[in-house]
Order: C-alpha cells, then structure tokens, then sequence
C-alpha cells in the first residue's frame, strides 16, 4: 500500500515537471481506487453502484484544475483522496441522499477487487455537447478522436496556442457545469 | 466519454498550471485595496490630530492588532484552501490578535485614567465603527473570495470566514487612522463586533462560492 502511494507521489511530481506521460500514468493509476470507492459509496446510499463512472470522471476532472493546490513536498495520496471525498459526497447528494463518507473507503481499496461492470459514463457527454463551439470541437478532437494538439490545430486552421487554450476553457467549463447540474 | 478518453484528454492539458492560490490572493488583494482606500479618504480620512496620536503607544498598538489579525486570517486562508488541509492548530493563530489586544488592554487598565473603563470601551465611535470597517472591507471581501476560488477547500464556509476576518483586518487598518478611539477596550469590543460581521458574511458566500 506504502508503495503504490510513494510511486503515486513520484507520478505526480514528474507531471508537475511537465512530463504528460507520467500524468498519465498517474491518473490511470488512480481510476480504478477512484471507481472502487464511488461503487462503495453509491451501494451504501442505495443508490445502483454502476452509475460509478460519472462520479469517477467528475472526481477525475476535479484533480485535473486542483492539481496546483497539492504541496509537491506532501504526499500525493491524502489529497486526492480529499477531492475524492468532497466529489462523491456531492455527487450522493445530488442523488437525493446525505451520506457520510468515510475517507478510509479510498485508503483500504483491496488490490485484487474484480473490475465490475459499470454503465458507460453520460455526463460529460451531455455538457460537452452544450460548450461554445470552439472549446467543443477541441475536445472532441482530442478525446474522442485521440488527436494530438498540433493534428487538431491543423484541423481546425486553429494555433496551437489558441487549442491549448480552447481545451483548458473547455475542462474547466465541463467541470462547472457538471458542479451546477 | 471513456474515462481513458478523459485521461487522455486531462494528459494532453499537462502543460496548464494554474496561479498557487496564496499569489492569487496577493493580486487580488493588491487590485481591490485602492477601492477601499479610496472609500477610506473620501468619506473618512485621517483623524486631524494624527500627528499628536502617533506618539500614543494605544494608537500606534491598534495597528499591530488589526494587522496581525489581517495577516494571520490570510495564512490559514491560504491553508485552508488546500483539499487536505486540517485547521486544527492553524486555527489557533487567529489568537494572536485577541491575546495582543487583551494584553494591551491589562496594560491600559493598569494605568491612571480620567475616564472610566465603561465609557472609554463604549467609546465616542460605536456606530462609525460598525459601519465603516465593514463597507472598508467590501471590495477586499468580493476580490479575496475570487481568488479563493482558485483553491479547493475542503470547508467553504469556514475558509469564507476566514475571507471575511483577513478583509475586516485590513479594513480595519485603515479605519483605525480615523477613529479617536485608541483605548483597547474599544478595539476588544467594535473592532471585533464589526470583523465578526464580515466574517458572517463571509461564510455565507463562502459556502455558496468556494464549491469545488
């Protein structure tokens, strides 16, 4: 357990760096704790634990336009578990219920849990439809067509400069939105 | 969306970084002060004897109490604007203005004065104080609030109160160059009734406005 967080901290710090790849690996990494717990905390709150994966990518979201306020010198794991904790209370909220969660449903996820099967996620699709035209084909590009920056700055006769930040803007309107929801 | 889509995507905006949340503040700070010092000379000013008052130790003393409590209130803001930040301990430098200004208060009661302590703590300026510290800090509260926003606080209320008491503390720097009243019971009693407001206020907002 010690490990896994020691080499998290050390992910993150490259990521901080400038090293996208170690980001990355790094969230990845991460997912399948994040999804672990939002099943744990949705089953507890009666709620069908395979809608996890919109909790997953909200918290996903939520780390990405944080991420400059962890301590490079703490360790990277108690603060993502913080953002955890605060997105999936309120997203069991939203839900209709208050429920307390507890932060050890992150700290204890066992290693070996089977991966279940989980509804495909809706929300950010639904949102990312709705953002102005530039941030949304952007992010299209990239997510959805795996393009790089440059590929989509050709395609789009846009700057890379101009894509950089059409694609932050749309993050981080996609994460506003889905807080209002 | 996939979440390895997603992922892919968070990777590809690696290189955006946003601004550390305490030079956020700094900015914003810097850009709402001269709103707020503008107020300050155009309704209030400096008192007309403050050259006399400068050299009364109570006067110059309510200085380092408001800026202790600004300066204090804005370090466990910047704190607590971190997902995994505890107040517990933080919370105590918030004390270092009430022991300042008690300490300056046994100092003063132990003095020989002409007037008694009620009327000096009632004071001549209860209700300007009331009203000016927190109008002062309007401008100081609403900028403190957007750069909180950077953060991610874990307690929006409590980390907008804390907004509140860091903008009453500045506000209260200014106000205190105006106010006639040097005694530390005053300051003990309006200068706290008045920070305790705004930090009200800031709560409120906090917790509507520094969702994450």
């Amino acid at each position: 357990m010690r490990g896994r967080e020691d080499e998290w901290t050390d992910l993150m710090r490259l990521a901080n760096a400038g090293d996208a790849s170690a980001y990355q690996r790094l969230l990845r990494a991460v997912t399948p704790v994040l999804r672990a717990a939002a099943r744990r905390g949705l089953v507890r709150a009666g709620q069908p634990a395979d809608q996890a994966e919109d909790i997953v990518q909200d918290i996903l979201l939520a780390v990405h336009l944080k991420r400059h306020t962890w301590d490079s010198r703490a360790a990277f794991a108690p603060w993502l578990f913080a953002i955890a904790r605060n997105k999936l209370i309120d997203a069991l909220r939203r839900r209709g219920r208050r429920i307390f969660v507890n932060i050890d449903d992150f700290a204890e996820t066992i290693a070996g849990e089977p991966a279940a099967e989980t509804v495909p996620a809706k929300d950010v699709d639904v949102h990312l439809g709705a953002l102005p035209p530039r941030q949304r084909d952007v992010l299209r590009a990239i997510a959805v067509d795996s393009a790089s920056i440059k590929a989509t700055a050709a395609k789009l006769a846009m700057s890379e400069g101009a894509v950089r930040v059409a694609l932050h803007r749309g993050l981080a309107t996609l994460a506003a939105r889905l807080r209002k929801e | 969306m996939e979440t390895d889509q997603l992922i892919r995507t968070l990777a590809a905006d690696n290189a955006s970084r946003s601004r550390p949340v305490g030079s956020a503040l700094a900015v914003a700070l810097l850009v709402a002060a001269p709103f707020s010092i503008a107020a300050f000379f155009a309704t209030l000013g400096f008192r007309s004897d403050i050259r006399t008052a400068m050299h009364n130790p109570f006067f110059d003393f309510k200085f380092v109490v408001t800026m202790s409590l600004a300066v204090s209130a804005i370090a466990v803001g910047v704190h607590l604007s971190r997902p995994d930040a505890s107040p517990r301990g933080w919370l105590r430098l918030l004390l270092i203005p009430l022991v300042l200004v008690l300490l300056s208060a046994g100092v003063e009661m132990m003095l020989p004065h002409s007037r008694p302590w009620l009327v000096r703590l009632i004071g001549n300026n209860s209700r300007v104080c009331l009203t000016a510290i927190p109008a002062l800090s309007l401008p100081l509260l609403v900028a403190s609030l957007i750069a909180l926003r950077h953060g991610a606080p874990t307690r929006p209320a409590l980390t907008g109160a804390l907004a509140g008491l860091l903008s009453a503390g500045l506000a209260a720097t200014l106000y205190a160059a105006q106010c006639n009243d040097d005694s530390p019971l005053f300051v003990l009693t309006w200068y706290s009734i008045a920070a305790a407001l705004v930090a009200a206020v800031g709560a409120l907002a906090g917790s509507k406005l520094l969702r994450y």
